[in-house]
């Protein structure tokens, strides 16, 4: 084995590869986060098609969206390898645990957290994804160019309340995720710092809150607008 | 005080144990959490039954002998080694549940004893130091800064019971492994084998099957002596710029 494969399967480098994954799945939530808030604006659709169209065919976006799957892949393979090895680090379990005395639950689950949030994963993707790129889609006219209507599409789907409900709930497991996670990240690339640490927690916190409520908001603001 | 305990029971490492349940009564609150044992043992040797085999050394709270694992925590409910627990904190009447440290890499010797040698493997993996053998230095030859010697000397704080891997949901021995490499880390006599220590003793701990670290800080949280997770991101320091630099392949 290479330095690199060695460092990379010791169980410090497994972590690092989470962390470094973890914190780029973030970054990607908070522009994700942003094309999405333009699903509100009071023009029909009209900024967020053309953005919509505008990521389809930027060439920048289209390697940071294959990046994007494979961190997501590697984020997703690390979680299970480690998952496993630490349940074989301890082959018998107690017959009493107060766990619940010594740190969060989110902590302790972040393997349940995440299988949910990859179940949403790929809901989301078959819906939209899937069915944007290779799916039959209306076409919209701005300014004599055709546009995919991707609006119409992401507002039929949040006029169904089974789907804006499961949004609704998924959201909740990623902000459980992130409010462990969002920290936990620097504290494996081993960021922790007297000065830094308390700011690093406390943004954790407030972005696991305000990202997933306001990713939760869309569907159902476009609900009550279905209305 | 009168108290039900549930003990685990194991004749040998290969026996598949299960849990026995004894009545103790005239209990005080003042003795210590072993002497209760010790109480209960005399009862079990005087009706010719086995006694319960737990480990314990100093009884002062410096060795990190003792090791039990007490209604659902290392240590017991206080922040403290089992030999520095009281009765006090123990209600009459109650049911106390008392299990060995469980994990792969300490398997267990008989009921509550297990084997911690794989720590020992680990320091000798590189928790040293190299030192000149001339004539006897002089004291204080060698400036340490002493917010840094505070911080070596907290890592250090660490007696290898294991509390840290018994809590752990991973069973795993960063905050132990992060203190020693830590403590030798910090001080300039460490630093001949700074980075094939942290790379060593990283390799060791995973070849022992401890698990990998969620940072759930339970072990913090439980460590007798307070060793801080602020040891782990040292550590992870350590390994990360040891494996980018050294020239060890
Ligand atoms: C947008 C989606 C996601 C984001 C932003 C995200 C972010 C993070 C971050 C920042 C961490 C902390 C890494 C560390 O402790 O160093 C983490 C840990 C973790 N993630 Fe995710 N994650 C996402 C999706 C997923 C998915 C789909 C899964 C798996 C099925 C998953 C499973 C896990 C697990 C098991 C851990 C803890 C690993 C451990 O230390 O034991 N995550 N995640
Ligand atoms: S017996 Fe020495 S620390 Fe408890």
């Amino acid at each position: 084995m290479s330095w690199v494969t060695k460092t990379l399967n010791s169980t410090l480098g497994k972590k690092l590869l989470m962390a470094l994954t973890g914190l780029f799945l973030i970054l990607f939530l908070v522009v994700h986060l942003v094309g999405n808030l333009q699903l509100l604006l009071p023009d029909e659709g009209e900024a967020f098609n053309k953005y919509a169209e505008s990521m389809a065919t930027n060439p920048f976006i289209r390697v940071v969206s294959i990046g994007n799957f494979a961190f997501i892949l590697l984020h997703v393979i690390y979680s299970i390898l480690l998952t496993r090895h630490n349940r074989k680090s301890r082959p018998i379990g107690y017959a009493e645990s107060a766990a619940s005395t010594n740190s969060t639950w989110s902590s302790r689950n972040m393997g349940i957290l995440g299988t949910v949030i990859l179940i949403f994963l790929l809901v989301h993707l078959k819906g939209f994804y899937y069915e944007i790129k290779f799916g039959e889609m209306p076409f919209i006219d701005y300014e004599g160019v055709s546009y995919k209507n991707v609006f119409a599409i992401v507002a039929a789907a949040y006029s169904n309340v089974l789907y804006v409900a499961f949004y609704v709930v998924c959201m909740g497991f990623l902000a459980f995720h992130l409010s462990h996670g969002f920290a936990s990240a620097f504290q494996t690339l081993g960021l922790n710092h007297v000065k830094y640490s308390p700011l690093i927690k406390k943004v954790g916190i407030g972005f696991s809150i305000l990202v997933p409520t306001l990713f939760a908001l869309i569907p159902v603001v476009m609900y009550i607008q279905s209305l | 005080m009168q108290l039900t305990l549930k003990i685990w029971r194991q004749k040998n490492a290969s026996d598949k144990g299960g849990f026995v349940t004894y009545p103790v009564k005239d209990v005080s609150k003042d003795m210590s959490f072993l002497e209760m044992l010790d109480v209960l043992n005399e009862g079990l040797i005087e009706k010719g039954e086995d006694p319960v085999h737990f480990d314990h050394d100093c009884r002062e709270g410096i060795c990190g002998t003792c090791s039990l694992y007490i209604n659902g925590k290392p240590h017991g409910p206080l922040q403290t080694t089992t030999c520095q627990l009281h009765m006090r904190s123990f209600s009459d009447g109650q049911t106390i549940t008392i299990e060995p440290w469980r994990a792969k890499a300490f398997p267990i010797v008989k009921d509550l004893v297990v084997n911690r040698s794989a720590f020992d493997r680990i320091i000798q993996a590189g928790g040293y130091v190299s030192v000149g053998t001339g004539g006897v230095p002089d004291a204080n030859e060698i400036p340490i800064p002493k917010n840094i010697a505070d911080l070596a000397m907290d890592a250090a704080q660490c007696i290898g019971c294991g509390a840290c891997v018994a809590a752990c949901k991973n069973a795993s021995a960063m905050l132990f492994t992060s203190a020693k490499i830590s403590q030798l880390a910090l001080l300039p006599q460490g630093q001949v084998e700074r980075k094939t220590r942290a790379e060593k003793m990283v390799a060791q701990m995973d070849a022992e099957g401890f698990g990998a670290c969620t940072n759930t800080g339970a072990c913090e949280a439980e460590c007798p002596k307070g060793i801080s997770i602020t040891n782990i991101a040292r550590m992870n320091r350590e390994y990360f710029s040891a494996v980018l630099s050294s020239e060890n392949i």
